[in-house]
């Protein structure tokens, strides 16, 4: 194991530039797993803890840009996030419990790219862009392109996460939630989790819709048909049922060790139901 | 070289940079109260403050600790001399077998410390990355109330 502990963003861009497949660790929460289990030996670590330049929260006048290094009980304690984005929060206060949360990163989290990872569904639906920089510049990507699959992003060669952005929604949505299903309450890896945000019109129709799945298929996804369903329609018992007939149009749940098809399926349209009724939990 | 503070005492340590900051302190310093309990951030066993805040530290490479403030279970008190958390649990029945105390017992310290609420719910959300294979929770729960009226009690 060789460890090398660059200075500054522009030395870590270097470090990597120079040894090609060489791990970024961050907060170190999943990467030392790896180690501690024998699976890194001889790997190259770039230690990215003395990186001060991605650990700051920027807020503007349009978003909110928290800085890759930033950990999971940061986010919980900034004013602007916990105002603007309370279902990130929600997400990160559920990571796990308090050790991995201080530890923990949102980069890491991200550039990890577990498909259960805790954050996903409240930054699809925040529609978060993922700020990039590698040996040829600097790279927006939507939240939506960064993931590949399991564990794998669409990060190029040569490229660290130095912040993801938050826009701010143009109107407070009417209605928000998050919710995530696991075997317990803290410490559980998810069997399946619900963001989603929702603007109702005065005349009680839907002005628009934001819903977001996590843990049920390798990627964070986006009902993009239902969203378009309910798009101008009165929300009630028989348009949330509809809605969630759609879900299967655009997440296929998987069966794995946590959970199976049937259960994943059943229990994230009861969710969308509830959510969609305005039932309380 | 690792140049760490360690129950307020400078330390430093000059062996492999991805050694885990649990071997470091028990092998390296002799600060054995630390326990391992899984080995990958699940239980909580290992748990110690850095800067503060309760960590894993079988999850931690001692080259991301140079220059920060670990504080692990032998801060709190000695054998002759308890402090009033580590009391509170040996009153109350908080602790059997004993692999989880040293967790348990700094990040419910971490807690308090904090200026963290009291209720059941808040002290079980503290403790919700600690977990115990023998009390069942309640009587460490219990100890924890009662250390923080304890330390309510002697404020006034």
């Amino acid at each position: 194991m060789t460890v090398l502990s660059p200075r500054s963003a522009s030395e870590a861009v270097r470090a990597l530039a120079k040894n090609a497949g060489a791990l970024p660790l961050a907060g170190g929460t999943d990467l030392m797993v790896g180690w501690n289990m024998g699976v890194l030996n001889g790997r190259v670590v770039i230690d990215l803890s003395r990186v001060s330049e991605w650990k700051k929260i920027t807020v503007t006048k349009s978003s909110v840009r928290i800085g890759s290094l930033i950990t999971h009980t940061q986010i919980q304690k900034h004013s602007v996030v916990r105002t603007r984005f309370p279902l990130l929060v929600q997400a990160c206060s559920v990571v796990g419990a308090a050790q991995i949360q201080n530890r923990g990163t949102l980069g890491g989290n991200v550039a990890n790219a577990s498909p259960a990872g805790d954050t996903f569904p409240a930054l699809s639906v925040y529609e978060a862009v993922v700020h990039c920089v590698g040996p040829d510049g600097r790279r927006a990507v939507s939240i939506h392109e960064i993931f590949a699959g399991v564990k794998k992003t669409t990060l190029r060669s040569g490229e660290l996460i130095e912040a993801i952005e938050l826009p701010f929604p143009a109107k407070p949505p009417t209605r928000s939630t998050f919710r995530k299903v696991g075997t317990r309450a803290a410490q559980s890896i998810s069997k399946t989790m619900f963001a989603g945000l929702l603007w109702l019109k005065k005349d009680g129709t839907v002005a628009d819709a934001r819903l977001s799945f996590g843990s049920l298929a390798p990627t964070v996804k986006r009902l993009r048909s239902a969203e378009r369903f309910l798009a101008g329609r009165r929300l009630d018992a028989a348009a949330a049922a509809a809605a969630a007939a759609l879900l299967t149009d655009d997440v296929s749940p998987i069966d794995d060790i946590r959970s199976t098809r049937v259960y994943r399926l059943e229990v994230s349209r009861n969710l969308l139901v509830q959510f969609l009724e305005g039932r309380p939990r | 070289m690792i140049a760490l503070t360690v129950n307020g005492r400078k330390k430093s340590f000059r062996g492999a940079p991805f050694t885990r900051l649990i071997d470091v302190l028990r092998e390296e310093f002799r600060l054995t109260g630390t326990k391992e309990g899984c080995g990958e951030g699940e239980c909580g066993a290992c748990t110690v403050l850095l800067d503060g805040e309760p960590v894993n530290s079988c999850l931690i490479p001692a080259c991301s600790v140079d220059g920060r403030k670990v504080e692990t279970v032998e801060s709190l008190g000695t054998p002759e001399k308890l402090s009033r958390l580590q009391t509170s649990f040996l009153e109350c029945g908080g602790a059997q077998c004993g692999i989880c105390t040293p967790g348990m017992l700094m990040s419910a310290h971490s807690h308090l410390k904090a200026g963290g609420k009291t209720d059941d719910e808040s002290i079980r959300t503290a403790l919700a990355g600690n977990l115990c294979r023998c009390t069942g929770y309640q009587d460490i729960v219990r100890s924890v109330v009662k250390a923080s009226k304890k330390a309510v009690s002697k404020k006034k």
